[in-house]
């Protein structure tokens, strides 16, 4: 079974490198394969690279926020409804709220933090309180959520002046620095700090351990005596706790705004959730599919300009990669949780 | 107060495409496929919809394209989820990936446009005028106009009632939900049977995205789904995947559609409003739950 498991991905892998070779030999498909490589990593001094490393930042996030809660078991797919509040109330204290920028910054991180994770915590107290299914309660929360933050960039707190639907511009010293000379910013830093210790802790604090036994073994993680109330909502509150911290670093570092569908359009929340699954819910894995998928996007956006296919392929790669996986990967989520729930 | 003939007769434009993708849930939830995918059906039928009308020039070439489109992702559902034994959720969120990128590259590559299409080709569905009928008040307003396919799910409710009660396949349908490997025991593959249920599942979400972009409006845009197929989920959770229920629960929000429609008329933003049956559906799980859990303890209680 192991064996045919690998059979089944290298399978695959060798078609895309010959394939690859094949166009890059014709000349006539040859710009496509170039395409692809300049938008993800060419541009003028890198400029691309530095954008598919900005994308990178905000899926690495969401996928640390759903891998929180998939490791524990808990199938929350509300991630978007998270990330949009948290990146809404950070632009609203950004531009409201008077004071030093530090504080500014600070106050308006905390918030966001707090958006996310008490929108996790509702689609957690709807799970456990009114026994509506995590999974569907989360992800009907995403609704409410993206509707109320296009209401607000829309009608009251709107930047009228500038004629698109976004708020104000947030107060500029108290946006997230930028690399010198690049388009990326410090918020990389910040979500790559928190990746690595998601990552970390989940290997070696008792917490992550209880975490991950509750994922394998909902009545194992009982037995044992773990507070598996309390690690529910916990695992929750840090779940959307990282999503709204990257909803705020979208927000003070990329568009210093909050514009209408910056962090819905994109797809985010549901690549992050395709980046974990290919990842088969591993911490250290994680990472590195999170940039595949953000590689894919801008590569795609290459491609569109150089030979003038639409960037949508990307999304339908990523499609494709996500069946494949189910395919060859099995039951992974609902087989091992259905019947301990 | 706001019962007014208009509303009245919106209230089929708004549940039809819910209620078509909530008898496709249906059968799913008989045969013990949890298809989340409804959502991608419901966009790649409305897009295939359109397409078909300008390719060639008549309703019925939309809806015959939105079949296919349907049945196809029905198809690739069955492959990776029940042939390879993949995961359902892991599938769903694949294919509703897939619906939204195929469309937007489609829609670009076919018509050389991004976020909406509005064509003179677009043909509408034709509406069923009942004449007299038509004149009585409250009743004619519901009744008559509406289209072919808003008649079509609302038989469809019944026809697959009394299919899944009393036709062998229907039984097998159950069958392949309750006990699959009882099934096999008879000779019947419960892969079969199920491949047939997502089909069937594809074609009438396809139907209802077709309900959407070639009946209610006469275009397509990215995302014209918008929620629609997770509503209809919440209505066959909520009913326990019994379509008697079924009809009623989405004419419930069909009204509250057609009231949110009504309240934007009267000065309230539409996103507010478009929030609405989202909440409704909060609300409902939140009692259809709460009793479940409650019936089930009181069972739990009277065995021990």
């Amino acid at each position: 079974m192991i064996r045919s498991r690998y059979v089944a991905i290298i399978a695959p892998l060798g078609f895309i490198f010959l394939g690859v070779m094949i166009l890059l030999a014709i000349p006539q498909t040859r710009p496509v394969v170039e395409g692809f490589l300049n938008g993800a990593f060419g541009g003028r001094n890198h400029f691309n690279l530095f954008s598919t490393l900005a994308r990178f930042s905000i899926l690495l996030g969401m996928a640390m926020s759903v891998l929180v809660s998939f490791r524990a078991g808990l199938l929350n797919i509300g991630g978007e409804g998270q990330l949009v509040l948290g990146g809404l109330t950070a632009a609203l204290v950004g531009v409201y709220l008077p004071g030093p920028p530090l504080y500014v910054s600070v106050v308006a991180l905390l918030a966001a933090m707090t958006a996310g994770a008490s929108w996790a915590v509702l689609a957690g107290l709807l799970d456990r309180v009114a026994k509506v299914p995590l999974l569907i309660g989360s992800l009907l929360l995403n609704y409410p959520a993206s509707y109320l933050a296009s209401y607000f960039v829309s009608h009251p707190f709107r930047d009228v002046a500038s004629g698109a639907t976004q708020t104000h511009r947030i107060m500029t010293e108290a946006r997230l620095p930028r690399f010198p000379g690049t388009i990326l910013d410090y918020g990389i830093l910040l979500i790559g700090a928190t990746a690595i210790l998601v990552i970390a802790l989940e290997k070696t604090s008792v917490f992550g351990y209880r975490v991950r036994m509750q994922g394998y073994s909902y009545g194992f993680a009982r037995t044992s005596g773990f507070p598996t109330g309390a690690l529910y909502y916990r695992t929750l509150i840090i779940s959307g706790m990282i999503a709204g911290m990257t909803g705020y670093t979208a927000v003070f570092g990329l568009n210093q705004r909050y514009i209408d569908g910056m962090l819905t359009i994109p797809l985010y929340t549901w690549t992050a959730i395709a980046a974990v699954l290919l990842a088969a819910i591993i911490p250290l894995i994680t990472p590195v599919t999170a940039f595949f998928f953000a590689m894919l996007a801008t590569g795609a956006v290459g491609m569109e300009r150089s030979a003038d296919i639409p960037r949508e392929i990307g999304q339908i790669v990523q499609a494709v990669i996500v069946l494949y996986l189910a395919g060859v990967g099995g039951k992974m989520l609902s087989g091992g949780t259905k019947e301990d729930h | 107060m706001f019962l007014d003939s208009a509303i009245i007769e919106s209230i089929p434009r708004f549940f039809t495409p819910v209620l078509l993708a909530a008898i496709g849930s249906a059968l799913c939830e008989r045969a013990a496929v949890f298809n989340i995918a409804l959502e991608g059906m419901m966009l790649v039928g409305a897009f295939a919809a359109v397409v078909g009308c300008v390719y060639t020039g008549s309703w019925m070439g939309g809806i015959g394209f939105a079949i296919v489109a349907g049945a196809a992702f029905g198809l690739i559902f069955s492959f990776f989820g029940v042939q390879r034994g993949g995961d359902d959720i892991i599938v769903s969120i694949g294919l509703n990936v897939l619906a939204i990128g195929l469309t937007a590259f489609l829609l670009r590559a076919l018509f050389g446009v991004q976020g909406q299409f509005e064509d003179p080709r677009i043909v509408e569905i034709p509406k069923v005028n009942l004449g007299p009928v038509a004149d009585i008040p409250f009743i004619g307003d519901l009744l008559s106009g509406q289209s072919i396919l808003v008649w079509f799910a609302v038989l469809m409710v019944f026809a697959t009632h009394f299919f899944l009660n009393n036709h062998y396949f229907g039984l097998r349908i159950r069958a392949a939900g309750q006990n699959a490997s009882a099934l096999r025991s008879v000779g019947v593959s419960p892969e079969r049977v199920k491949t047939v249920a997502l089909v069937a599942c594809g074609i009438l979400c396809a139907l209802g995205g077709a309900q959407l972009s070639i009946s209610n409006v006469t275009l397509f845009t990215e995302g014209m789904s918008a929620g629609r197929g997770w509503i209809a989920l919440v209505i066959v959770m909520m009913c326990s995947a019994r379509l008697p229920w079924i009809l009623p629960t989405a004419i419930l929000f069909g009204l509250v559609d057609a009231m949110g429609f009504r309240m934007q008329g009267l000065g309230l933003p539409q996103q507010l409003t478009e929030a609405l049956p989202y909440l409704l559906a909060i609300v409902v799980l939140i009692i259809a739950f709460r009793r479940k859990s409650m019936r089930q303890q009181a069972l739990g209680q009277s065995e021990s």
